[in-house]
């Protein structure tokens, strides 16, 4: 708990990730807007612009997930601290998925104003299950490849190459799941497939994680 | 002071990819005592300490701290090691009291201990600014606190006292000195000021041992010629 109230506390203090993630979000969706042409989209088109923009997103929130304890010097006193490195991973990964449903309130409802054509609420509940999930996936492997990542030059660039790839299943997974919840005809319940899918996703990579993560801080 | 070695280092080595950083390391520290070690720019002092504290792991040799052999029970000794490092190790836009909050929450420690640190290197007046406000002074000043906050049995300094003014070395020396009672590994790049604090002179140069000896049988001189 004291590593993911320090890492809210200082995105609170100076703020970075959150609002770079959100600046992105929208911008992207106008850039849609005018890209398509189209000023609603709906369906599955809805589900992949959507789903897409906020992988892209998260890629920046990832990039500087362990910026401040690298930049800092932090990470070498929360190394020598007594306390499981599994602590260490899941309290980035809260940080991360906390920053990621603070964006997802925001761009959701910029998406549903610039792009959405069916009205969003009735797909909410369903849509929340959905991003959860998601979440929950890009938290998992966004802090795995974030601390990969942190410890080469190449930061930037580690990122998205490595964490795209691993990302590209959950995508499809909440994309089949999210595209009957944005029907021009009303929103339908997300497949059990979909979401079965999309769970057991992050339940392989959250035990991967655990089972690495503390490789991956060894010198 | 104790018999048993704090430390023990027989042939240690460590590479930076092809590059050289310590090679064939071996001395013993009783407990209690304090090594300083001293050399150039490179010399791999840096990386003596950091490879103690459990930062990094010796390419070659053994290595035993606080009687745990390294990098195999390393877990052991984490939470036993306080480190004053060349960076602060402090988040800058926190402040000291909650840069030092955070530390104590991570070693478990009551919130009272953190203000009796403030209190003791008179850092109360600016307790509540972002660290990146403070002097370097102040900031290492705040990283001391960090530094001893868990009360460690192990100090590893790296020049402690750059950026301190007399007054501020004074108050902070219970704390890190040899008054404070600990096991401790100094670097220094001041010959006379070293030796005066050391029970053990170590003097490295491109990794490697020049000089290992006790304290009182080096002068300055020795320690001068590390840097010629």
């Amino acid at each position: 708990m004291a590593l993911l109230r320090k890492d809210l506390l200082l995105e609170r203090r100076a703020p970075e990730s959150v609002p770079a993630m959100l600046l992105f979000s929208l911008t992207t969706f106008v850039l849609f807007h005018f890209g398509l042409g189209r000023d609603e989209v709906s369906g599955t088109l809805a589900a992949g612009v959507l789903l897409v923009t906020l992988l892209f997103s998260a890629i920046l929130g990832i990039n500087r997930l362990f910026v401040s304890e690298h930049e800092e010097g932090g990470f070498d006193a929360v190394l020598m601290a007594p306390i499981d490195r599994t602590a260490f991973f899941v309290a980035k990964a809260a940080a991360l998925f906390v920053f990621l449903v603070l964006v997802e309130v925001v761009a959701l409802f910029g998406f549903s104003i610039l792009l959405l054509g069916p009205s969003p609420w009735p797909a909410l509940p369903g849509l929340a299950v959905v991003l959860a999930l998601l979440d929950i996936a890009l938290a998992v492997v966004g802090t795995l490849v974030s601390a990969l990542a942190i410890q080469t030059r190449a930061r930037d660039l580690i990122v998205p190459l490595i964490g795209l790839p691993l990302l590209v299943p959950a995508l499809i997974a909440a994309a089949r799941a999210c595209a009957p919840l944005f029907e021009a005809g009303g929103a339908q319940a997300p497949p059990g497939k979909w979401l079965l899918i999309l769970g057991l996703y992050d339940l392989v990579f959250g035990l991967l994680a655990y089972a690495v993560f503390e490789f991956l801080l060894e010198d | 002071m104790d018999a048993a070695p704090a430390i023990e280092l027989r042939g240690v080595g460590r590479r930076y990819g092809e590059r050289l950083a310590l090679a064939d390391v071996s001395v013993s520290v009783p407990t209690g005592a304090t090594l300083v070690v001293f050399g150039p720019n490179g010399a791999g002092k840096s990386t003596l300490l950091r490879l103690l504290a459990t930062l990094l792991r010796p390419h070659a040799g053994e290595a035993r701290v606080l009687g745990e052999p390294l990098p195999r029970r390393d877990w052991a000794v984490r939470g036993r090691i306080g480190l004053l490092a060349h960076e602060a190790l402090l988040y800058r836009d926190l402040s000291a009291r909650e840069n030092l909050r955070f530390h104590a929450r991570l070693h478990k420690l009551p919130e009272r201990r953190v203000e009796e640190l403030l209190d003791q290197a008179e850092l109360r007046g600016r307790a509540n600014d972002p660290v990146r406000t403070l002097s370097r002074g102040l900031l290492q000043r705040v990283a001391v606190c960090r530094t001893v906050l868990h009360e460690p049995e192990l100090l590893l300094l790296d020049e402690p006292r750059a950026n301190l003014d007399p007054a501020a070395s004074a108050l902070i020396e219970p704390l890190i000195g040899r008054a404070s009672g600990r096991t401790r590994i100094v670097t220094s790049h001041d010959p006379a000021g070293g030796l005066a604090e050391a029970d053990i002179a170590l003097g490295l140069r491109g990794g490697r041992t020049e000089l290992l000896a006790p304290a009182d049988e080096v002068d300055t001189t020795a320690i001068e010629a590390l840097y010629r």
